[in-house]
């Protein structure tokens, strides 16, 4: 499978990656050869196995409905580069 | 041309659990910020969500209560986009394998009743809240209500015009507050509302392109934004031109309906199964278990409020329109152990009124249903007449006396004493006897003014029924 410029450029808008315009092509090759190499799998026969997403044949644990986890505000919020008000700052997202 | 509307619905519940879907924070609402946001809801890097037993349990009776397919394994996914207010880059939810599957709710419109089909429910966490208001230019995050779990709910485009939309819209907020799976409040945010919207040539097979109009926090305002998008799209279609597919946003100010995203920029949300968390099985013994415990649903506690205390459809509607409601006209039935009859006339009549009047809820009322219940005794025993039972429930409604104790404290009690009333009679005849002469020639309308004379003269404590009896008797 190829990919084109257009397909990298939007993956890598997807991912918020900003990547160089004149790697773009070495990009497209190496991803299209990871594709390829996947693509393999495509020849197993498969039908009537179902998808398997996780390693393990366990089911989820489940907790309780329990309040365990206290306010920690303040020590989370050193980390933050801006707060104010009790709350994180960013950069503005709309208009 | 004529063109038919086509509408279908996701609803998002907030489950009312104590702590979040995949973290032990708290979900109360209204703390200050970031207080409830624990390390997993920040997404902090190392940690791992554990599913909380509660919120798969609340799916669960959802599902069953609208007989729908409980799946017995069901997936979590990762919805990938960026947004401040999701601070993981996704937001943990279901796509392939949803908990609930294809179930149904009937709704009534006209009095005529349609069954709307439910796709899907799925479990998925809520995100943060964003507060653009001005911090310098820069925007606020408040991330108390991340991790929150909510029930997507997803209809079939069932639904032909806003009033049915409403219609679905309220039968499901009735059942999930039933159910006590959600608290309702749409000004919190516990039950929000996007519409689907497209219209199509009656008679066309094909859907029509739809229009996504997101977050619709009323019932008022989702006819509103339905009816007004329904105009547009059909405005638009008779000029020559094209629906986009898109999402809007409804302006409660203008009531107009905006574009949010344009179709260039719709999200890409690679969704994949989330290695965090494992399949969820949903064990045939919790089904039964759940089944078991079902309260009776609003549809069956109408019917049988119709059959057992003979009420018409929009009467059994009314006292089944919470679960706190009915309990409480059920509680006065059962205490009064007079006619079914006497209790829905007072509950619905005088109590839902002077509630209505105060602005409260029915859990508010200042007359429990016990005193209440007192009340109906004494008049079903004609201890009082109807009318004085209205001057006695405002006397309960200001205090906290039973009637018993206000019908004696203010010698409210009727007379029985038919010799003391007897008297009174003979003297409103002796007293008027132009109006007796014109009673016997035949003018059978000067009967209710003696029976006026003798309730005034007893201050309304005589039995309305004894002093007909007396008075035809005296003046034949």
């Amino acid at each position: 499978m190829a990919l084109t410029a257009e397909n990298v450029n939007s993956i890598a808008y997807l991912a918020r990656l900003g990547i160089d315009e004149k790697d773009v092509e070495a990009y497209a090759k190496d991803l299209s050869g990871i594709l390829d190499l996947v693509e393999q799998m495509g020849s197993v026969e498969t039908e009537g196995v179902l998808p398997m997403a996780h390693p393990t044949d366990q089911p989820q644990r489940l907790r309780e409905d329990e309040v365990t986890e206290h306010d920690q505000r303040d020590y989370f919020q050193k980390l933050a580069p801006q707060v104010e008000a009790g709350l994180y700052l960013v950069p503005k997202v709309i208009e | 041309m004529e063109w038919e509307t086509v509408i279908g619905l996701e609803i998002h519940a907030q489950l009312a659990t104590k702590s979040k879907i995949f973290s032990g924070a708290s979900t109360a609402y209204g703390a200050p910020p970031n207080t409830q946001a624990c390390a997993v809801d920040l997404g902090f890097p190392g940690v791992l969500p554990v599913l909380n037993k509660q919120a798969v349990r609340m799916a669960v009776i959802f599902g069953m209560a609208i007989e729908a397919e409980i799946a017995p394994y069901s997936v979590f996914a990762r919805k990938n986009y960026f947004y401040p207010d999701l601070p993981k880059g996704y937001q943990i939810s279901q796509f392939e394998l949803p908990i609930v599957g294809n179930g149904h709710l009937d709704i009534q419109v006209n009095g005529v009743s349609k069954r709307i089909g439910v796709t899907r429910a799925h479990l998925e966490e809520d995100a943060g809240k964003s507060l653009h208001e001005d911090f310098h230019g820069l925007t606020g995050i408040d991330l108390n209500r991340a991790g929150t779990p909510l029930l997507e709910i997803v209809s079939e485009p069932d639904m032909r015009s806003a009033k049915e939309a409403v219609a679905y819209m309220k039968k499901l907020h009735e059942l999930v507050r039933y159910l006590k799976i959600c608290d309702g409040n749409m000004q919190e945010g516990s039950f929000r509302c996007d519409a689907n919207v497209s219209v199509r040539p009656k008679g066309q097979q094909e859907f029509g392109t739809r229009a996504e109009i997101k977050n619709i926090n009323s019932f008022k305002f989702v006819e509103k934004a339905i009816n007004f998008e329904v105009e547009r799209q059909i405005d638009i279609l008779e000029n020559g031109g094209q629906i986009v597919q898109e999402t809007r946003l409804y302006d409660a100010d203008k009531d107009e309906t905006r574009s949010m995203r344009s179709k260039e920029e719709a999200n890409d949300y690679r969704y994949f199964p989330d290695p965090d968390l494992l399949p969820v099985i949903v064990e045939e013994s919790l089904k039964q278990e759940i089944k078991a415990e079902l309260p009776e649903l609003p549809e069956a506690k109408k019917q049988r409020f119709k059959d057992q205390y003979q009420q018409d459809e929009e009467t059994a509607s009314q006292l089944t329109a919470t679960m706190e409601m009915a309990d409480y006209y059920e509680r006065v039935v059962k205490n009064a152990n007079c006619e079914a009859k006497l209790c829905t006339s007072w509950v619905t009549g005088t109590l839902l009124g002077a509630l209505n009047k105060a602005g409260l809820e029915i859990s508010d009322s200042p007359i429990e249903a016990e005193r209440l219940a007192g009340l109906l005794q004494r008049i079903a025993d004609n201890t009082i007449s109807g009318k004085i039972a209205k001057q006695v429930f405002e006397e309960m409604w200001q205090g906290n006396a039973g009637a018993d104790e206000i019908i004696e404290a203010k010698g409210l009690k009727q007379i029985t004493d038919t010799g003391a009333i007897e008297v009174i009679i003979d003297k409103i005849i002796a007293d008027n006897p132009a109006q007796v002469e014109q009673y016997l020639s035949g003018k059978d309308k000067v009967f209710g003014f003696f029976v006026g004379q003798v309730m005034k003269a007893t201050q309304g404590k005589a039995n309305p029924g004894e002093v007909n009896k007396m008075l035809k008797d005296k003046l034949k």
